[in-house]
């Protein structure tokens, strides 16, 4: 008996036959998207429905939501991002089953509640670049359903600042026998550039209604408090400046944005523009205009784009990657390649930290996933290159002095000690493992593992975990950074001044900074009004964002 | 590369009450009346078990303008939105009266306040009717009152009234004024009337810059500490004679303003109706630049 | 609101007599800290009036601390607070107390 080897082929050809039936043009009749869909899905398939963390197949979602059950149906969702009520609609209905993904941001609540019904299988929750790898090797889709924001009449696909996780998708399925369907905005005889080539797409069709970006990334500097800038000013003078951080990526909330606006003010004065900050794996953040402007940052690769600057991007090619025709281009698995293997340092917040450092997002009624946090707050073990940052931070790390030595990444965890309603940050035990035993999971989610952060910075002071030699001295550093937390008062004031004696623990004070200049003065942009004539006028905020 | 630094390094927005007369006064010129350590707080909010301030949320005292002394008040629009309960409304108003006992070169109100303080009911009333009343008596009396609009908090309500009440205003583009605000107005006359989400439309509505252009602020100016000081110097040597002959003439020019603009909707057509060639570019221009384009269009009366 | 009062001892250098300091604005997340001399030699007493129920412990431990950072004797403080997290609390008064000590 042979077996056959191009199975994959047939299978392909077969689908595209069923869909020629429906739509025997390329460019496909809105009105027909989801007879299209009937046609070229089978059951148990597995999708890939374009839910990046900004962009989304909006269109495409609608148009498989009202596909028949009875035709379609337990499909294997594999996303990026479950952000669209529609997403949770296909369990609800039943046309999928199973899913893979990231994150879940806006749906997090619902997915629980699907979960907890059995209408949900949820296969495993990833960090971004783990989910684009696994498109190629066991979760390849048969089916992807991107968008871009044109094609052309070949169709071939213009994805522009918004690019994200498009390539890695369609490389994936293409290659692969599967079939891509494109939503796009327009229709355009000639595009600014091809970023996925016509040959590697199926069916495109125009959305009736544009796919829009929501700004994910923009942080009004008028939000950022006092505390965040006393923050802001450790993380500079104590880990920029000591270990001459040069490559980094920042988690985006007003903690790192305070980080980013105090660079042209108290960085300035210390002297250290051209030795910190440089390169960054980022999306452009309005809020590090001012440090661009200001002559710290060299190169800027972004994981997508953010709304209103596009272009203040255009206008500074000699920091952002754009192409030919002047507009970004972003990448999603490149640029947290870049964060993983190519920074020196993540920076990040969470909600709530154990006495190992182990770190979390997760509460019991809400399955929100990672994001790209475990990618960039891990130690990147397989790095080679050294960097005086990465050289540094593995000496401190090192417990047995004959050991072979390596280097180590710098992963922080910033956060200020309570949080809203005098929510503790710091816990004994995280409610982490309260949902994996709800749901089922065999792990529980930890966003970033104890023993990959490197240091943990609160209003309080920077804890120094590389230096930590045990685990109680790793958990007394812990506490001593822990504030009034009930995890902070049971501290023991006498093995925290001797941690602080060796530097594991330090206090403001020991930084040499004087909390006085820590107010909003210190900012160098106080508004997005700032922030716009930072820019000359380039970025333009949207609408939510502006009084004028 | 853009070099120096493009944040307002001594803003009045961001500023406490405190320090805007700070900013505004003479250095070190500044005196409190009644200040925090009297502890004169109000006995409605405590009755209420609601949190209250030292000051209840009002600063007032004595200092110097360019070297002559003044009478000054600030609100501070963080406490309780700035509102106007009985205590607050009493030390503005013994301050406008101690204004017409000692007849200083003129009265700075620093107003940031959503109006009435609402928990306070018929008290909260009954303060900020004797504050106009206070204001109206001052200027009688001969003595300038003027008032300062930049806070976050906007002026609304009695204080808006209050505000058009003195011989002048001078106003930011990121202060308001109006009476009633904009969520009270979507609240009661719906979305379609007044989308208070709509963050440029509120401001083209009830800021700084439009109500330059319709004549309710003298001057607009940039925000900053230094800048209201300079205004608050210059409208302090323009007073009006508030008498018969002044109000009829107010009268008139209002009677022509709703004539000519009363049937627009938005305050573009009014901007374009009064000669402005690209009114919708006036919201993102800087201060100097839209003084210069609007300086023909502009509806004052003086 | 819950009113806490503490008194601790603070055998050092006598608060300097200078003209009271307020510092912060009673607003969500925020408080207002007054700072006056003249209090009982040898003691620092603190009163706090907070929206924010049941922390007293927490408001002692802070207390008990900025008191131990700045032993001035006879210094009296009051807190006017909406609920404002232990990190704001301490910023809070150790600006009033600087500010108290610049003063004339």
């Amino acid at each position: 008996m042979t077996r056959s080897w191009d199975e994959g082929r047939r299978r392909r050809a077969a689908r595209l036959a069923r869909a020629a039936a429906v739509c025997p043009e390329r460019w496909v009749d809105p009105a027909r998207a989801t007879a299209l869909l009937e046609a070229l899905l089978e059951p148990g398939d597995r999708v890939c429905l374009e839910g990046d963390n900004q962009k989304q197949a909006d269109f495409l979602a609608g148009a498989l939501v009202r596909v028949d059950p009875g035709r379609v149906h337990d499909l294997h969702l594999v996303l990026s991002v479950l952000a669209l009520p529609e997403h949770v609609e296909l369990f609800e209905r039943g046309i999928a089953r199973r899913v893979d993904f990231s994150f879940s941001g806006p749906q997090a609540v619902r997915l629980a509640r699907l979960a907890s019904a059995g209408k949900i299988e949820i296969g495993a929750i990833h960090t971004y670049l783990e989910l684009y790898a696994r498109y190629f090797v066991d979760l390849t889709p048969q089916v992807a359903l991107v968008a871009a924001l044109a094609a052309d009449p070949e169709g071939n696909l213009y994805t522009g600042p918004n690019t994200e996780d498009t390539p890695a998708i369609v490389e994936a399925t293409a290659f692969r026998d599967g079939v891509v369907v494109a939503q796009v905005n327009e229709r355009v005889e000639r595009l600014p550039r091809v970023d996925i080539p016509a040959g590697w797409v199926d069916f495109v069709v125009r959305s009736p209604v544009p796919s829009a970006i929501e700004p994910l990334f923009t942080r009004d500097p008028a939000q950022v408090s006092e505390v965040q800038v006393l923050m802001a000013m450790m993380v500079v003078r104590g880990i920029y400046a000591e270990y001459g951080v040069d490559r980094l990526n920042h988690g985006i909330g007003f903690d790192t944005a305070a980080v980013e606006l105090i660079l042209p003010t108290y960085a300035e004065d210390l002297g250290l523009r051209g030795k910190i900050c440089g390169h960054w794996a980022l999306n452009p953040h309005p809020t590090l205009i001012p440090a661009i402007e200001s002559g710290f940052v060299r190169s800027i690769h972004a994981f997508g784009s953010e709304l209103g600057m596009e272009a203040y991007v255009a206008a500074r090619p000699d920091v952002f990657f754009t192409g030919r025709d002047g507009s970004l281009r972003s990448n999603r698995a490149f640029s947290q390649t870049a964060g993983h293997y190519a920074c020196d340092l993540f920076i990040g917040s969470s909600l709530q930290v154990d006495l190992e450092g182990n770190s979390s997002t997760a509460t019991r009624s809400r399955i929100a996933g990672f994001g790209g946090a475990p990618n960039m707050g891990a130690d990147a073990r397989g790095r080679r290159h050294a960097s005086p940052a990465w050289l540094k931070a593995g000496r401190e790390a090192r417990a047995d002095p004959h050991a072979v030595p390596r280097g180590r990444k710098l992963v922080v965890q910033l956060l200020e000690t309570f949080r809203e309603h005098m929510e503790p940050a710091f816990v004994e035990r995280l409610d982490a493992w309260e949902l994996a035993q709800a749901m089922g999971m065999e792990l529980p989610p930890v966003m970033v593992y104890g023993d990959d952060v490197s240091h943990i910075v609160t209003e309080e002071g920077i804890a120094n975990l590389l230096l930590c030699r045990t685990a109680e001295e790793r958990e007394e550093a812990i506490r001593g950074v822990a504030g009034y937390t009930p995890v902070g008062r049971g501290r023991s004031a006498a093995a925290v001044e001797n941690l602080r004696d060796r530097g594991i623990v330090r206090r403001p004070e020991d930084l040499g900074i004087d909390k006085r200049l820590a107010t909003r003065d210190l900012l160098a942009a106080r508004s997005v009004r700032d922030l716009v004539r930072w820019s000359g006028g380039l970025y333009d905020p949207p609408r939510r964002f502006r009084s004028w | 590369m853009s070099g120096a630094p493009r944040r307002t390094p001594r803003s009045f927005r961001e500023a406490t009450a405190r320090r805007r007369l700070e900013g505004v006064l003479d250095p070190g010129s500044f005196r409190e009346i009644l200040g925090p350590a009297h502890r004169v707080t109000s006995p409605h909010l405590a009755a209420l078990d609601l949190p209250v301030s030292f000051d209840d949320g009002a600063v007032v005292g004595q200092g110097l303008l360019g070297a002559s002394p003044v009478l000054a008040a600030a609100e501070e629009g963080g406490f309780m939105g700035g509102a106007v309960g009985e205590v607050h409304g009493a030390k503005l108003t013994g301050l406008l009266r101690l204004a017409e006992r000692e007849r200083p070169a003129g009265v700075l109100l620093l107003l940031d306040s959503g109006g009435v303080r609402l928990q306070e009911a018929n008290a909260g009333l009954v303060a900020v009717s004797e504050v106009m009343r206070a204001v109206l008596s001052a200027r009688a009396a001969g003595v300038p009152v003027v008032a300062l609009v930049g806070g976050g908090w906007g002026c609304f309500g009695g204080m808006g009234i209050v505000a058009r009440s003195c011989d002048a205003v001078a106003m930011s583009e990121e202060g308001r004024l109006g009476v009633t605000g904009p969520d009270v107005l979507e609240a009661t006359k719906g979305v379609e009337e007044l989308d208070a989400s709509d963050r440029a439309l509120v401001w083209r509505t009830y800021g700084g810059k439009h109500r330059y252009l319709l004549g309710e602020a003298d001057l607009l100016v940039a925000d900053d500490l230094g800048a209201f000081r300079a205004a608050a110097l210059s409208l302090l040597s323009a007073r009006r004679e508030p008498g018969l002959e002044e109000l009829e003439r107010e009268h008139r020019h209002l009677s022509r303003r709703l004539e000519d603009l009363g049937g627009f909707s938005e305050a573009t057509e009014v901007w374009r109706a009064a000669g402005v060639r690209e009114p919708a570019r006036l919201p993102g221009l800087e201060p100097e630049a839209f003084l210069r384009s609007v300086s023909a269009a502009r509806r004052g009366d003086r | 609101m819950e009113r806490l009062s503490f008194e601790f001892a603070c055998p050092g250098e006598p608060a300097p007599p200078a003209a009271p300091v307020v510092v912060g604005v009673v607003a969500s997340g925020n408080l207002e800290v007054l700072v006056e001399g003249g209090g009982p030699p040898g003691r620092c007493r603190l009163v706090v009036e907070t929206s924010a129920r049941g922390f007293g412990e927490i408001w002692e431990a802070v207390l008990r601390d900025f008191s131990g950072r700045h032993p001035l004797s006879g210094l009296s403080v009051s807190v006017n607070d909406a609920g404002a997290t232990p990190a704001v609390v301490s910023l809070r008064l150790d600006q009033a107390v600087e500010e108290y000590l610049r003063r004339p």
